[in-house]
């Protein structure tokens, strides 16, 4: 294979693998910034994996699974925001509580549902049709590779900035801030604080069911047990490493999307146990992120 | 009719403590009214409660001749109430004019409409000589802005009432003058303003009229021009009459147990002051002074808390300077801090947990690095039967407790060994009277036993009872040290407030 194929076959690969952590960061931005940080986004994700097979498979339309997705990881959500602001439950350990109900209920639900375990890729579920940009697709060499993707993957690209208008723009996303940084300066001049966290919480939920939905569907169609394998917690990585800021965490994920797609290709060419390739991306991102941002200066403006 | 009467209000907090206690007061429109009282006399307790923030047990508030229910901060501002919190309510990531205009946002489609907001606050600037740039991050302005930032806050939203609770505490001499320039400003633009502070001065240049709080209950309104600020002191510290204690003669010995010399505390405000004075064994130093004179500070750098400190502290002839807290603590030094909930205590953890702070560290409650639980826990016993310390038993937490209680564990810690000097701050702030009593009477004893005792309070009439000599703190250094036979509430009254010759401390 030729460098310069290899390159491009990296590049399209690395968009491909970070969409699911993009839209996940997202979310965890959306946590961070109103003050309540969700560290259940793995478990979200996985839930909104599992709703999209089954829901697709049952309902014959992988979109209606995709939908379905968005609105269980909301529902979730809304759990989540219920037990951590009206019951002031500890954070840690309520998001801890959505990754084990999600990896266990899903689990446990493919066995009595589908008598089965470890996978499920109902033959009848497609995955989502690959969407060609019109012109930016014809682009010799690069369009075909960047703008011919599965429709999730251009959705993560167009979340980025909206999320980073919706929060420094838009009203709702100032309140969100504002909560988050002072909740009772939001409260003393009576901004609708549960509201305002509901929202930004929920919002996140949808994200993550829609980043679950690209794990499940955007490539092939099925679900594996546990198949985020900790994606949830390196977009938190991101989101620490940006604090709290979108681009900066967009980049972080897109620069562990590419130690993925990295380890996949030395996988191919080496003799070395391919776990420890697999390792890999999770230390260099630990690495990359640490000396970043162990720089002062570093926490300012969006 | 005044423009703004509050009656009877009371207010107890879930905790017991009774903040507000019959509270009459009133404010005439396009005045300074100024409020003073000691910390924890109520002052912001009343100012939340007319704010909404706090809800009254009791009593009514009336605005321009009308009852007016104040149920959550949004009702005070539909009234045309605005406030400055003693901590600023801001958010730092935030604009200034984002800041200003929280909650009360202009829309544009979906969006903020920046460029009006900006348009408003730079407008409202302009109109009260208040400058600052509407994008500057509220992180990146110094305290004096900041606090412009919370006054347009209140301007932006119509108030006409403005209540200040304690914004001349953060600033530098220079931001104060801008300070009153700006409310005079408000003022004669029609707003009616509430200006809470603890220096007597402020007061004095500032307000039309002040109401002195005390203990929760105001002890009088004074017209500023009738009265010296010397009178103004005396209310806020009190006059009433309590029992004499029985107090024996000095037993002061010659021996000098603390001696402090040339000590720089290192607060930012109070540089180029050096404190000097000396306790000898069986005598009680009383420290007198308005709050925010350097008496922290003082306390800070004696048990050791103050890295930047500078001078000598000698306990017993041994000099202290450079020694961590627990060294100190270790070489006889102990503390009642001012803020026994913050500083004396850990609220959540039990009683015997707490008394065995002070000495876990050694035998007999830790042998060879392994705690003694049991023995702590019969420690404990016997202390707070020694302390008459009322409690179920020695496992409770002492978040449970009375204030009263709750003091006497600090005190059983710091006493359990009798230290070499004991450093009293503000002891019986927020006790009932049986639980003062208590305090003074173990004060009393330990004086007797050779300590010697700093006591550092607010409470006149308590230092008056308790001391040997007592020193004037003004403005971070020690103004007159009075003898006993020499103190007299007035003399000390007008040291209080500055007005004296300095004389060297003896
Ligand atoms: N939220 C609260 N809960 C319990 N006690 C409080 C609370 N706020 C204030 N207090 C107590 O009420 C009393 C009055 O406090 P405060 O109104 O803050 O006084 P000031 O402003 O005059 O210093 C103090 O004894 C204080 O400890
Ligand atoms: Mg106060």
């Amino acid at each position: 294979m030729e460098t310069g194929e290899l390159i491009l076959n990296i590049v399209a690969s690395t968009l491909r693998l970070s969409t699911p952590l993009l839209l996940a960061a997202m979310a965890g931005l959306l946590s961070l910034q109103v003050g309540q940080v969700n560290i259940g986004l793995e478990g979200l994700m996985l839930a909104g994996a599992f709703t999209t097979v089954v829901v697709g498979f049952w309902l014959g339309s992988t979109w209606l699974g995709v939908l379905a997705a968005i609105i269980v990881g909301m529902l979730l959500a809304a759990l989540f925001t219920l037990v951590v602001t009206r019951f002031k439950a500890n954070l840690i350990v309520s998001g801890l509580a959505i990754n084990l109900l999600a990896s266990g209920s899903t689990a446990y639900l493919l066995k009595v549902l589908f008598d089965t375990s470890g996978t499920l890729s109902p033959a009848s579920l497609e995955s989502l049709p690959t969407v060609n940009i019109p012109v930016l697709s014809d682009i010799p060499v690069i369009g075909s590779l960047v703008f011919s993707q599965s429709p999730l993957v251009y959705v993560s690209w167009l979340m980025v900035p909206l999320t980073a208008l919706f929060l420094y723009r838009s009203i709702p996303g100032t309140h969100i801030r504002a909560i988050g940084q002072n909740e009772e300066a939001a409260r003393s001049v009576g901004i609708p604080v549960r509201r305002r966290q509901y929202l930004a919480l929920m919002l996140g939920g949808g994200l993550c069911g829609l980043a679950g939905a690209h794990l499940a569907v955007g490539d092939l169609a099925l679900f594996r047990e546990d198949m985020t394998a900790g994606r949830g917690f390196i977009a938190l990585a991101a989101v620490y490493f940006a604090a709290g800021r979108p681009r900066w965490a967009a980049l972080a994920c897109l620069l562990f999307g590419m130690f993925e797609a990295l380890q996949f290709r030395l996988q191919l060419i080496s003799s070395t146990p391919p776990q420890f390739f697999q390792m890999l991306p999770y230390v260099m991102v630990v690495v990359v992120l640490a000396i970043i941002s162990a720089r002062k200066e570093w926490r300012k403006g969006w | 009719m005044p423009y703004l009467e509050v009656r009877a209000i009371r207010k107890t907090y879930p905790g017991g403590v009774l903040a507000n206690d019959d509270i009459h007061f009133n404010v005439e429109a396009g005045e300074i009214h100024g409020l003073v009282g000691e910390n924890g006399a109520g002052k912001s307790t009343l100012m939340k409660i007319l704010y909404g923030m706090e809800q009254p047990d009791s009593g009514e508030i009336w605005l321009g001749g009308q009852r007016a229910h104040i149920a959550h901060p949004q009702a005070a501002i539909q009234l045309g109430i605005g406030m400055v919190h003693q901590h600023f309510q801001l958010v730092p990531t935030l604009t200034v004019a984002e800041n200003i205009a929280l909650g009360r946002e202009t829309r544009r489609g979906l969006f903020a409409d920046r460029g009006v907001m900006r348009e408003r606050v730079r407008a409202l600037s302009d109109q009260f000589g208040l400058h600052v740039n509407p994008d500057a991050l509220v992180s990146d302005l110094s305290v004096g802005l900041q606090q412009r930032v919370e006054i347009l806050k209140m301007l932006y939203r119509n108030a006409r009432l403005l209540i200040l609770d304690e914004p001349s505490a953060v600033l530098t001499p220079q931001e104060v003058v801008s300070l009153f320039e700006v409310l005079r400003r408000l003022v004669a633009e029609g707003c009616t303003a509430i200006f809470i502070t603890h220096k007597l001065d402020e007061i004095m240049t500032l307000c039309d009229r002040a109401t002195v709080l005390r203990r929760g209950q105001v002890v009088g309104t004074v017209e500023t021009a009738r009265v010296t600020p010397a009178e103004i002191a005396r209310l806020m510290v009190g006059h009433e009459l309590e029992p004499p204690l029985a107090r024996k003669a000095s037993a002061a010995e010659s021996r000098d147990r603390l001696i402090v010399r040339d000590l720089q505390t290192g607060d930012a405000r109070l540089q180029n002051t050096t404190v000097n004075f000396s306790v000898k064994s069986g005598e009680i130093l009383g420290i007198a002074g308005m709050e925010g004179n350097g008496q922290t500070g003082l306390v800070e750098a004696l048990i050791g808390l103050r890295p930047d400190a500078k001078g000598d502290i000698l306990l017993d002839g041994t000099n202290l300077h450079g020694l961590s807290t627990r060294d100190r603590r270790k070489r006889g030094l102990a503390l009642i801090p001012e803020d026994r909930n913050r500083e004396g205590l850990s609220r959540p953890m039990r009683i015997w947990e707490n008394l065995a702070s002070g000495e876990y560290d050694r035998s007999p409650l830790n042998t060879g690095g392994v705690l003694r639980l049991e023995r702590m826990r019969t420690a404990a016993r016997a202390l707070m039967e020694r302390f008459d310390i009322r409690a179920p038993n020695e496992g409770v937490a002492v978040s449970t407790l009375s204030g009263g209680n709750a003091q006497k564990v600090v005190i059983a810690r710091e006493l359990a060994t009798p230290p070499a000097v004991l450093i009293a701050s503000q002891p019986t702030r927020g006790l009932d009277i049986g639980a003062t009593g208590f305090v003074h009477e173990q004060l009393l004893n330990l004086r007797e036993q050779g300590c010697g005792v700093l006591l550092i309070s607010a409470d006149l009439d308590e230092l008056l009872a308790l001391s040997d000599r007592i020193a004037v703190l003004f403005e971070g250094r020690i103004l007159r040290i009075f003898p006993r036979e020499e103190a007299t509430r007035e003399q000390i009254g007008l040291a209080m407030a500055g007005k004296v010759e300095s004389e060297q401390a003896r």
